[in-house]
């Protein structure tokens, strides 16, 4: 005997439960915060201190001498540009220089960066890092994605503003329900890192879900085992079970001339895969067993599956169940065999678990850590920093797992981090080699050791906001609106996206030709060198309290934060001698060359 | 301004020593573009070149280059006779007329499925490893043929409309250059005068050197060799190559005014200014969804801008010193799925190569009846690879050391593709 029906929302019966795994939750995060209070901030100090004893542990092995001390000046020159993204100006950098040198001098200046008065462009600098992250240089940038880039950077931005909490952070993006766009009525910004990435099923947000906040590269189990490391294909469709309960409804706005799709985020009852109906409820066939009405495709009334096909072209099922190998199946199992993998929503909250699951996990701050450790120190524990895993071990284990417990410790405090890492002994070493550390190179294909500062490239980002900073070649650009439209007209001009279903993109300001072009002849440079009147060139040319060579002093500082040597101070005044005098146009032939070299373009 | 010393006759000649007479810091003004003019050598071409014709996203081969008509893989599409051995895609008549000068390989067998290791793994031969990274066909070919043509002073390596293969370990001065299909680049002029542009680079040069100097590893010297090749760049008379707009209309209009088509025009032109190696972007592939309707209108496209390309290079006798060859990372599956679609698939697909003295019109191994595996001799990116290089002259023995120190063989040891060799 057989007959069909169609499973439908269940009744609220199961609410209660729901709201009981709420309560837990909220008690765990209550619990988390007053473990931290006792830990927070009183130990970056010495967790600074940690870097310092694992990190040269590792020169000793290796027979490496650190490499000097970084001058003051270029240290300084260094924590703006990775804490704020940008050089320090003039009176920043002699702030800094003229202060006492006590031994709390650095710390200060970390703690002002981190303070009150530069949260702004704190914030700014690490919603643009975090929107690059989250959903790429190109997401949102083109007419017809669904994704709002302003409305990711608007919930980032009040994140980082407020520091809010990591895992806080981790827990809005993956359960976000609403709308992307700030002008809609039910915004919710944090929407936006999903929105494109439903897409095919949620693979993609299966990959960068797992890519993000786990540090797990699961892209190639979509299709196979993997080759090289330990995850499985029935790992990346079990986590990507997590969002399938997860729709994005667009809405074409036609009264616009060009219409922008407008995208809402919503859970709602799954059915699962197998013969669709309308309106996406399953077809589920049931039949006598034992007496009993089952569904004749082994899953019981509640479960609702997906399928995914092997190499061999086998099918499998597959219900949520986290890398770590937990179910929701085994959680939910005193409430039936087949409760945990209900697709109905009021029984389980899929997105909801997933961001348990991952909040629970020391994934979650491990990638985060080595993320942070990446941005300041040029390179990871691992590499690349976002595939993690036994298979691809990590150069410093030790240091790398007690930063991360410290971190979760800390009430998972982003600025926290940052403070201790930047105050570290490694991060204090300059970029230029001694004669016993040159192997220390992971260009080499060597793991880092962090026995000296490994010299980087400005991301295009960086570089904007330093020319604006050195030069204020916004200065028609007064308010914030108007800066980030001309920054995101220029920015986009050196990424390509590739169009495929991986969402892998390219950035040509990789010190290739056209990015020397635009360097050197560009609008922004033109912009930079301008001359007349108020402009930065002009104000200094005719300041009369400045004699010539302060004026090349100044330059030098404003660009590279040192003074000119001796030969660069001798081709200046060369210069200006053959320019008659002309000190203005001097000025711009050396502000040019200051801003085109290798010294202005790298985190040195 | 030499900031770094190269090999005589690798750079223009006397650019750069006239630059130190041309600066008001040494001498007089003297405008150094005239000059060169006067000294600009003809080019001497007695190498050959490739153009690699990039469907990014993966390209179903089953539907193009290996049909298999009649079986539940086939899709909708019936193949059409040719000039050469093999049959093609119905939608690609204008082909089927140059496929003389063609050959397919359908025994392309890879392991690699997904976009990015994929696509590293075709353009380099080698599989993604986190420790190295290898230098793709473009790079290895402006390292060993590029520097060794007097006169060069545009890139060896152009990409067009994409971002092309990377340099890995080589650096970026084997890097592509990246311009869009129209040919034009941005910031290519300063805006002032030479005397002045001379000036800055001598301040220039003395920042450079000074930071070269204090030995912070690689990446000030590469700053500083890529700004020596963007100056020979910007002030070359070459530069004309890219401008597609000063070819004869009639041209112009036989290549069609979509961005392929003008793409394969502008690969012509630099190829026949010298380039050794032009990628050429025609992505969209990835076709998951609806893949028999994409096709409808991309394989016209294809067809006319390609077998044009092709036409012309063997019409200007270009294209027995011109290899062309067109594949993405991997095929598809033959298997059509739920969606009217295909996904990514690696263990047998085609690519197809013709010219620069590969073999022509043939149809090199085969795969059974569905598609779903090869049943000749599997090839795989290093057998491509290794055949690709040994067509231009590159040797197979060449080894790179790479900046690990460790030896690494030009093509990974790859096994020549006998019948792709004429």
């Amino acid at each position: 005997m057989q007959c069909i029906i169609a499973l439908k929302s269940q009744p609220a019966r199961f609410t209660f439960v729901f709201a009981v795994v709420a309560v837990l939750i909220v008690a765990a995060v209550t619990s988390d915060c007053m473990a931290a209070d006792s830990s927070a901030n009183s130990t970056s100090q010495n967790s600074s201190q940690l870097i310092d004893d694992l990190v040269s542990k590792g020169w000793k092995e290796n027979g490496f001498a650190p490499s000097k001390t970084a001058t003051d000046s270029e240290w300084c020159r260094r924590v703006y540009l990775d804490v704020l993204g940008r050089i320090p100006t003039v009176d920043e950098l002699n702030q800094f220089l003229k202060a006492k040198r006590t031994s709390q001098r650095d710390a200060e200046l970390v703690d002002r960066l981190l303070g009150p008065d530069y949260v702004q462009e704190y914030a700014r600098n690490w919603t643009t890092i975090w929107t690059n992250t989250l959903i790429g240089r190109t997401g949102g940038t083109d007419r017809r994605s669904p994704t709002s880039r302003p409305g990711m950077m608007q919930y980032l931005e009040r994140v980082l503003l407020e520091n809010k909490p990591y895992h806080l952070m981790a827990r809005d993006l993956i359960t976000a329900t609403g709308d992307a766009r700030p002008d809609m009525d039910n915004f919710n910004g944090a929407a936006n890192f999903l929105v494109e990435k439903l897409a095919e099923n949620g693979v993609q947000a299966t990959a960068k879900t797992s890519q993000i906040f786990l540090g797990m590269n699961v892209q190639c189990t979509q299709c196979h085992n993997h080759p090289f490391n330990e995850y499985q294909q029935n790992q990346f469709w079990e986590m990507n079970a997590f969002f399938r309960q997860t729709r994005r409804n667009l809405e074409q706005m036609m009264d616009d001339d060009e219409p922008k799709p407008y995208a809402t985020l919503v859970d709602d009852n799954f059915g699962g895969e197998g013969r669709m109906m309308g309106d996406r409820r399953r077809e589920v066939v049931l039949e006598m067993r034992h007496g009993k009405l089952v569904d004749r495709d082994g899953a019981g009334v509640h479960a609702a599956p997906t399928y995914y096909e092997l190499r061999n072209g086998q099918v499998r099922v597959a219900y949520p169940v986290f890398v770590d190998g937990s179910s929701l199946a085994a959680k939910y199992s005193d409430q039936g065999e087949d409760y945990g993998n209900s697709g109905a929503i009021e029984q389980i909250n899929r997105r909801k678990e997933l961001a348990e699951l991952v909040l629970g996990s020391e994934q979650l701050e491990q990638s985060l850590v080595n993320r942070y450790w990446a941005h300041f120190f040029g390179h990871g524990f691992t590499k690349p920093i976002d595939d993690m895993g036994p298979h691809n071990p990590p150069s410093h284990p030790e240091l790398l797992e007690i930063l991360a417990r410290d971190f979760r410790d800390s009430e998972f405090d982003l600025k926290g981090l940052i403070r201790r890492l930047v105050l570290s002994k490694p991060y204090r070493l300059s970029s230029r080699m001694n004669s016993s550390n040159v192997e220390d190179d992971p260009a080499l294909g060597r793991p880092p050791m962090f026995s000296r500062f490994y010299v980087r490239q400005m991301q295009a980002e960086q570089l904007f906001d330093s020319l604006l900073v050195a030069t204020k070649a916004d200065a028609q650009a007064t308010d914030d609106e108007k800066r980030e439209m001309m920054k995101d007209r220029w920015l986009r001009q050196f990424s390509t996206a590739f169009g495929n279903d991986e969402g892998t993109e390219s950035t040509s300001f990789n010190g290739s030709i056209p990015q020397v072009l635009t360097l050197m002849n560009g609008d922004l440079t033109k912009k930079a060198i301008r001359t007349k009147g108020e402009s930065f060139l002009g104000r200094i040319a005719n300041d009369p309290q400045l004699s010539n060579a302060d004026k090349f002093n100044y330059l030098y500082q404003a660009g590279l934060s040192r003074k000119p040597s001796k030969q660069e101070r001798k081709i200046c005044t060369q210069l200006l001698a053959s320019r008659k005098g002309d000190v203005a146009r001097t000025l711009q032939d050396v502000w040019w060359a200051v801003l085109n070299s290798n010294e202005f373009i790298l985190i040195h | 301004m030499n900031l770094i010393q190269r090999a005589p006759g690798m750079t223009r000649r006397h650019f750069m020593s006239h630059l130190a007479g041309a600066s008001a810091l040494a001498g007089p003004a003297w405008a150094f573009t005239n000059t060169l003019r006067a000294n600009a050598a003809e080019l001497k071409k007695n190498h050959k070149s490739c153009i690699m014709l990039w469907m990014g996203g993966g390209p179903p081969t089953i539907d193009m280059w290996d049909m298999k008509p009649g079986a539940t893989t086939g899709g909708q599409f019936n193949p059409i006779a040719t000039t050469g051995e093999a049959q093609i895609n119905e939608l690609m008549p204008k082909l089927a007329e140059q496929m003389k000068h063609l050959s397919v390989v359908r025994s392309m067998s890879t392991r690699e499925a997904d976009h990015t290791r994929g696509g590293y793994y075709m353009k380099t031969g080698y599989v993604p490893n986190p420790n190295i990274e290898h230098p793709s066909y473009g790079s290895v070919v402006a390292h060993e043929i590029g520097t060794k043509i007097d006169n060069l002073e545009i890139p060896p390596f152009v990409s067009i409309g994409g971002s092309g293969g990377g340099p890995g370990f080589l650096g970026m001065t084997y890097a592509p250059f990246q311009v869009s299909s129209n040919g034009r680049m941005r910031d290519l002029q300063m805006g002032v005068e030479d005397w002045q542009l001379a000036d800055r680079m001598k301040l220039l040069s003395v920042l450079e050197r000074r930071f070269v100097n204090e030995r912070r590893g690689p990446a000030p010297e590469e700053h500083a060799k890529v700004l020596d090749s963007t100056l020979e760049l910007m002030t070359s008379e070459q530069l004309v190559a890219f401008k597609v707009d000063q070819e004869p209309q009639a041209v112009r209009d036989r290549y069609g005014n979509n961005n392929l088509a003008k793409s394969c025009l502008l690969s012509r032109r630099l190829v026949e200014a010298g380039v050794p190696f032009v990628e050429v972007n025609f992505g969209g592939w990835d076709l998951h969804q609806n893949c028999f309707t994409s096709l409808e209108e991309k394989l016209p496209v294809l067809d006319h801008a390609l077998s044009t390309l092709v036409e012309d290079l063997s019409e200007r006798g270009m294209l027995d010193d011109t290899i062309v060859m067109c594949m993405g990372e991997f095929g598809r599956t033959p298997r059509i799925n739920e969606n009217a679609g295909r996904d990514h698939w690696a263990r047998s697909w085609s690519i197809l190569a013709g010219g620069g003295g590969l073999s022509a019109g043939r149809v090199i191994g085969e795969t059974n009846a569905d598609g779903t595996a090869v049943t000749s001799e599997p090839y795989s990116s290093e057998d491509l690879m290794a055949t690709i290089c040994q067509a231009m002259g590159i040797s197979l023995q060449t080894v790179f050391t790479a900046n690990n120190g460790r030896p690494m063989k030009i093509a990974n040891s790859g096994k020549l593709i006998e019948g792709l060799i004429a």
